[in-house]
This record gives structure tokens, sequence and C-alpha cells, in this order.
């Protein structure tokens, strides 16, 4: 991983753009002319946005000379953590709703259409 | 491509590995809480707790540290020894500003009864947010023995590496804030 020459005009779009998106996510989320689940989505695929930009511009990801070391290793830890977290709360979900208490049965029944 | 260089590279590229490990660990520490964050025990929930505006006063001080930091790494990269000892010290105080605000955060919460031992999900939010405060007050003391360094041995080959590594790490940090904020506070308050 080299370091590739920076430039002030890097620093300052990836300034001005997590600052921007910042006040964007913040504003999305306490406006109430959203409804909670696509406000949810937006600020969702704005901290998305931000981490592109600040990977960009800040951390020059992608920028290095071949073989691009840094950008793959990136890309494995990537992987890893979607695993990891989507895992986690895939399964998590699962146990609450096989390992609920009595009242969440109820629920479930009504929910999947079983008669008891 | 000499000698220096290639090693500057691999030192570099080890870093990142870590940097990497470390942005596995966060990630672990994040599901932790997105499994526990409804798990309150009958205690205060995040919409009770956290102030938007304040943490938006945090987050943008932080992003400002990062942007300040990069100001340094250009001040480096011309051999401004001077101007990059004042933005390595501008970072510093800013650093210091968003761990103080934060540590203040924490102090109200345990002082209002929602300390870490309340419920399962101010443990995780305890455990998640005051490791990236601890990643901070690690960055804050290598802002100082940098500066230092700087200050006795100018703007060595060496000196200017390890003030590389010191930008990725700030900056990486600013990235994994960038999650607590979307994650735990906007998505903690909304309705």
């Amino acid at each position: 991983m080299d370091k590739p020459h920076i430039t002030l005009t890097s620093y300052v779009s990836g300034f001005i753009l997590s600052v921007s998106l910042t006040f964007f996510a913040y504003w999305a989320a306490t406006s109430p002319s959203f409804e909670s689940k696509s406000a949810l989505g937006i600020i969702i695929v704005l901290a998305f946005l931000q981490l592109v930009a600040q990977l960009v511009f800040f951390l020059h990801l992608g920028k290095e000379s071949k073989p691009r070391l840094g950008l793959f290793i990136f890309g494995t830890a990537v992987i890893g953590i979607s695993i990891l977290v989507f895992g986690s709360l895939w399964i998590m979900n699962h146990l609450n709703y096989r390992m609920s208490p009595a009242d969440m049965n109820s629920f479930i029944v009504k929910n999947e259409g079983i008669s008891q | 491509m000499n000698e220096i260089e290639e090693k500057n590279n691999i030192i570099t590229l080890g870093f990142w590995i870590y940097l990497m490990t470390d942005l596995v660990m966060f990630s672990v520490v994040f599901s932790t809480y997105a499994v526990l964050h409804n798990s309150t025990f009958g205690g205060p929930s995040s919409q009770d707790l956290f102030q938007l505006p304040f943490v938006l006063k945090e987050t943008l001080i932080l992003l400002t540290s990062s942007f300040t930091m990069g100001l340094a790494m250009l001040a480096v990269q011309s051999r401004k020894a001077k101007s990059a000892v004042a933005w390595l010290a501008v970072t510093g105080i800013l650093g210091a500003t968003f761990l103080t605000m934060e540590m203040s955060e924490f102090a109200g919460l345990i002082r209002d009864g929602a300390s870490y031992t309340r419920s399962a999900f101010l443990s995780s939010y305890f455990a998640l947010v005051g490791t990236h405060g601890l990643h901070i007050a690690v960055g804050l003391l290598w802002i100082v023995i940098m500066i230092c360094i700087i200050l006795r041995r100018g703007l060595s080959p060496s000196t200017s590496r390890k003030l590389t590594l010191l930008s990725l790490f700030c900056h990486f940090l600013d990235i994994v804030w960038i999650f607590i904020f979307t994650m735990v506070y906007l998505m903690g308050t909304m309705h």
C-alpha cells in the first residue's frame, strides 16, 4: 500500500461532502415529514455514502498502485463483517421467534394461521 | 522504487491489516448492540436517553478533527514542520473536546441511574461507544507523542511514515463514528 500524492481538494471535498451528508441524515431522522420506514432507509443509505466518501477522499483507498493490496484486504474485511453482522441478526431474530414466551406463542399461532 | 519506500509501503500495509481486524472487532460490538438494543429490562430506552443536538455537535467536532488531520498530512507532504505541528495540535484539541463531551454524556447517564449495569441495552451501548472512546484516547496520546517527536527531530522520513499511520487511524475512527451516529443515535431516537 503506497502513499499516494494527497491534495487539498481531496480533503476539502471529503469534508464538505461528509458534513452535508451528516446534516441531511440528521434532518431525515428528525423531520416529521418522513415515515419511519423511509427515514430509516434514507439514513442507512446516507451512512454508506459517507463511508464511501471518506474512504475515497480521506483514506485515499483505491488510489494506490497495482497490486491494490489495501483495497483487497478491505474487501475481505467487508465480506467477513457482512457475514458476522447479518448472520448474528438473522440467528438472534430466529431465536427470539422460536424460543418466545407464552404470549408471543399465541401471537405466532395467530400470525401463521395455525389453530391450536 | 527505493528501499526505504518499499519498507514504508510494507509497514503501511501491515497497519492497514490491523485497522481492518479492528473493524471486525467493532462489527462484533455493533452486532451485539443491534441484537440487544430493545432489551431494556424495564429501564430507560434509547428514546428516553439520547439527545440528538448534543450528538450532532460531537459528530461535527470529530469530522472537523479528521479534516484537520488531513491538513496536517498536507503540511507533512510539503515539509512544513511548524504548520504540521499546529494542525496536529488543533486535531488533538478537537479530539479532546469530543472525548470530554462523551465522558460527560456517560457521567450524566450513570448519574440518572442509566449505567451499564441497568440493562442489556445499556451494557451493549456502553461497550460500543466506550470502545470507540478508548480508541480516541489512544489516538490523542499518539498525537501528543508525534508532536514531541516532530519538535525534537523534525520531519524525518520515519516520522512522516508514523504520521501517515496516525492519519489512517484518525480517519478510521471517524468512519466508525458515522455508524455509531447512524445506528445508535439516529435510529435509536426515531419514532
